[in-house]
């Protein structure tokens, strides 16, 4: 579902992503690991197609087009997601008003009819139920005075609505604590364990995968990927922590 | 005033940064006046549009007095004509408040300007301004606000808030508060902050699939906002809206 081949990239010409090649089938949960400066959060923005990182060699291939040729928001319309470490706060534009108007454009590059106002508040309100947050805040401005625990549901909320074929989320259990941990945990289960969906998971902890469950763990050493396997290899990090399970 | 009346030049504080070269021709002494009685409540919006009545020299001029616990407001979008010019001078009597929310967008090398006198002569009054301005190209944007608290015009609350946010390398705006206070025991407030589009929301956005143009519309909306919130007609308000951002759309 998302090939990634020998992917390096930089910022402000620093190399941060050297070479790293990662396959995830559709269907599976796909966690990364890895220490500070790793690139986690490059390979995220990347993905996602953000200015100012650039791709100096290799290959992207999501569902057989060639990612790294679409526009950001031609990516999101392709079904790829987005999921932010740090959600951005928009003053003066409403959460119904933002994901509206996002769902309807990605409805429209794919050639599908628009949501109308009433299914999509209906629709709304059905993810946040299911992330447990306050209908009430949808009508608020994006992400602004929420609490750190509130945007991180709030994304996944937008995740529900927009319905990705592919998630990338980006550290996504920081901030929480252990309750919103599990809804959340619970939400991207609900969301995205469907088969012919995918999932890369960027996580510092284990706590967030003993709620989603991946099916495979990969390090992230140096801007690549060096060593991947089961769920287990989770638990060993936690325990031994990167250097001795690197080493091993 | 008889006479000829001189043309005003850039050296005159308030149009420092008007096209005035296009001022000939222009009557200049063209004043409208704006008597709002005392316990009354006036209304109006002014919006500068493409259309054919426009001309490439749009020059407005307002004289306005309000009186006695009266209440002026006063909503205008400045969004066509070369030069653009609002400007407003009120006078304010015990108690009456004045309103003021303005918006200039233009691009290529118009110049569009708010202009405003405020003068508090008696106590009690209370004045809110706020002025967004969004320019592209090597259009400009100015606001220039002068407030005048006279000596007697205690409990004055007066507020003056100007944003500009500039969307290409070229666009500028000036923004020039200006406040006069004889009196001892009164609130002045005034802010002036100039930018340029939010790069992190705009990726944000993009991510959730919206198209840069629809992203800038937003963003642009949201900005403008301010200048609109206490218009509380919602035809008006959306009607208002949807001029400036159509501009703004149809020239990027």
């Amino acid at each position: 579902m998302l090939k990634i081949d020998n992917l390096h990239a930089e910022i402000d010409g620093k190399t941060i992503l050297n070479g790293l090649t990662l396959t995830i089938e559709a269907g599976e949960v796909h966690a990364i690991m890895g220490p500070n400066g790793a690139g986690k959060s490059t390979l995220a923005y990347v993905l996602g197609g953000r200015p100012g990182y650039e791709v100096t060699q290799g290959s992207v291939e999501f569902m057989g087009q060639n990612l790294l040729d679409l526009e950001p928001h031609e990516r999101a319309a392709a079904g790829l997601f987005l999921g932010f470490q740090y959600p951005v706060e928009i003053p003066g534009v409403s959460n119904v008003q933002f994901l509206r108007e996002a769902l309807n454009s990605q409805r429209k590059a794919r050639g599908e009819e628009p949501l109308a106002a009433g299914e999509f508040l209906k629709l709304a309100k059905e993810k946040s139920a299911l992330l447990k947050l306050d209908p009430d805040m949808l009508k608020r401005h994006v992400n602004l005075g929420f609490s750190g625990g509130e945007k991180k549901r709030a994304e996944m909320v937008q995740m529900g609505i927009l319905d990705p074929k592919f998630a990338v989320l980006d550290e996504t259990d920081s901030g929480l604590d252990i309750d919103a941990l599990r809804v959340v945990g619970e939400g991207i289960n609900e969301i995205m364990r469907q088969p012919g969906k995918g999932v890369l998971l960027i996580t510092h902890y284990q706590r967030l995968l003993e709620v989603v469950r991946p099916d495979k763990v990969s390090i992230l050493s140096q801007g690549r990927i060096v060593k991947t396997g089961g769920p287990d290899l989770a638990t060993e990090l936690e325990n031994e922590g990167y250097d001795a399970v690197m080493a091993a | 005033m008889t006479g000829t009346i001189e043309l005003p030049t850039r050296r005159d504080e308030t149009w420092r940064y008007s096209a005035v070269e296009r001022l000939p021709g222009v009557p200049l002494d063209n004043w409208r006046t704006i008597d709002v009685a005392s316990g009354d409540s006036f209304h109006d919006t002014l919006t500068i549009v493409d259309s054919d009545e426009t001309s490439p020299t749009e020059l407005h001029r307002w004289r306005v007095s309000i009186g006695e616990g009266a209440r002026c407001e006063i909503f205008a979008v400045l969004a066509s004509a070369e030069y653009a010019r609002l400007e407003v001078e009120v006078t304010l009597a015990r108690g009456a408040h004045f309103e003021l929310g303005g918006i200039t967008v233009g691009g290529r090398d118009t110049v569009r300007e708010i202009v405003t006198r405020t003068i508090h002569a008696e106590p009690n009054g209370t004045s809110n301004q706020t002025v967004r301005s969004v320019h592209w190209g090597h259009g400009t944007g100015n606001f220039l606000g002068n407030i005048d608290v006279v000596r007697d015009a205690q409990k004055t609350d007066a507020r003056q808030d100007f944003k500009g946010l500039l969307l290409e390398k070229g666009a500028s705006v000036n923004a020039v508060p200006q406040l006069e206070i004889f009196a001892d025991d009164v609130k002045c407030e005034h802010g002036a902050s100039i930018g340029q589009m939010d790069e992190n929301a705009r990726f944000y956005m993009a991510a959730r699939g919206l198209s840069p143009e629809m992203a800038r519309r937003l963003l642009v909306q949201a900005f403008l906002g301010d200048a609109l919130v206490s218009l509380h007609d919602e035809e008006k308000r959306e009607r208002l809206m949807r001029i400036a951002l159509d501009k703004v759309d149809k020239y990027l």
